[in-house]
């Protein structure tokens, strides 16, 4: 057994939390990058020069690159072999976020009960997902997403005789849907199969990715590559003011499902998409 | 100022989201609004916390069609201008052009681009909501862009 204290993990979410709200990920700051390079509607490409300048600015600054700091999402893959000591898991998670968004100067944005309304002044508690997996070791990933976008997500169950057809008018369908609203260019991601909340956790999984890596299923793939260009069509644009930057990546994550069943999650997610990820 | 046209704000601005505009009808219609709001620019933000020695943090547009339901009465106070991001309702546009209002988009998702453009801020009232409470923005040239004019003609 590798013994992990709880202390150390506290630490470390705390410096996550931190870090994927100041620092815009790499591979999302590229595909920004890439569509100022591409785009050519004037007022499209000045809105993405000023998202690159805000994210220069957050990073030089340590200030965050979205005043809406998100609800944090807790992805943890926890070694077999790891005993953690010294303090409860799910609590340390907690403490390592509440540290985190005081130390970071980040918005509190979670309250306690989702009809009265008071706010817990520290943003916790985390969503939180545990997987045990083989070794010693704890990977934590942070994902902090603003409800802009997550206002916007859908999900629906199709019969197993849908197919893909069906799944990509749903996704377009949602894009549009989500319009203006929820800070395009997004960043998609979907979950298709399992049961109804594997769907929506793939969702989820699927923005934790880097964009520029397409799924390891060629059909998949495919159908990532197809949906981003039928998405960019759609002349959504920076800010909904049209262009061609409305998407900058879709990833797709797949699972076994039912019979009987086809789950479908649609996790539409801003130009902002935060993730930070160690490794204990 | 047509929908689309460009403009640099200078100014005061009233932040006010969700839990805040509730307060604020509830104020306007028992008379007991200690600030006098007619004329002023509403923001649909939330900032983050200034960080030391800094006048705020991450400050950017929050998704105005939350406050729709509660806009044409704020307009009917006398509220002049909004800032937000994204589409209004019908009824929001057509109060917009009732008032001869005007509702301005600013660029979504970029709160730490905009903080530069604060030069003051201060929690005014409902200070008990923590980010949501009411802070007055002095602001200098605060990037907008109009999202429904005073005719009610809308950019989407």
């Amino acid at each position: 057994m590798r013994k992990v204290s709880a202390g150390k993990i506290q630490a470390v979410v705390s410096r996550l939390a931190i870090e994927a709200n100041i620092s815009l990920r790499k591979d999302v700051l590229r595909a920004l990058k890439m569509a100022y390079s591409k785009e050519k509607a004037p007022r499209a490409k000045k809105i993405l020069k000023a998202l690159i300048e805000n994210a220069a600015i957050a990073s030089s600054e340590r200030i965050p690159i979205c005043q809406d700091t998100g609800m944090a999402t807790v992805f943890l893959e926890v070694g077999q072999n790891v005993l953690i000591t010294g303090g409860d898991l799910s609590k340390t998670i907690n403490s390592g976020i509440a540290g985190g968004y005081k130390k970071g100067f980040l918005r509190k944005s979670v309250v306690i009960d989702p009809l009265l309304r008071v706010n817990t002044k520290d943003n916790t508690p985390a969503v939180i997902h545990t997987k045990i997996v083989p070794g010693g070791k704890i990977k934590i990933t942070v994902a902090p997403k603003g409800f802009g976008s997550e206002n916007k997500s859908l999900t629906n169950m199709f019969k197993p005789t849908d197919g893909a057809d069906k799944i990509e008018r749903f996704i377009l369908e949602a894009v549009k849907k989500a319009g203006p609203d929820a800070c395009p260019p997004y960043i998609i991601g979907v979950g298709i199969g399992g049961t109804l909340d594997k769907a929506c956790i793939l969702a989820k999984e699927a923005l934790l990715r880097r964009i520029d890596k397409r799924n390891p299923r060629r059909h998949i793939a495919i159908m990532e590559k197809g949906l981003l260009k039928k998405i960019n069509r759609l002349n959504i644009g920076p800010m909904g003011l049209g262009g061609k930057a409305t998407c900058l990546g879709l990833n797709i994550e797949v699972y076994p499902t039912h019979i009987a069943g086809l789950p479908v999650c649609v996790g539409i997610s801003c130009h902002a998409t935060r993730s930070a990820t160690a490794v204990i | 100022m047509r929908a689309g046209d460009e403009a640099l704000l200078s100014g005061y601005l009233y932040t006010a989201r969700d839990q805040t505009h509730i307060r604020l009808l509830k104020d306007i219609g028992r008379k007991t609004l200690p600030i006098d709001l007619r004329g002023q620019t509403i923001y649909y933000a939330g900032p983050t916390p200034a960080p030391f020695g800094k006048i705020i943090g991450s400050c950017g547009p929050t998704t105005s069609g939350r406050m729709d339901a509660f806009t044409p009465a704020l307009l009917k106070a006398g509220i002049r201008a909004m800032i937000g991001k994204g589409r209004r309702s019908e009824e929001v546009r057509r109060a917009i052009r009732k008032y001869k209002a005007v509702y301005f988009l600013t660029i979504a998702g970029a709160g730490a681009y905009l903080s530069k453009k604060i030069v003051e801020a201060r929690p005014v009232l409902y200070k008990d909501l923590g980010t949501e409470a009411v802070y007055r923005l002095k602001v200098k040239d605060f990037p907008v862009i109009v999202g429904i004019d005073s005719r009610g003609r809308s950019l989407y």
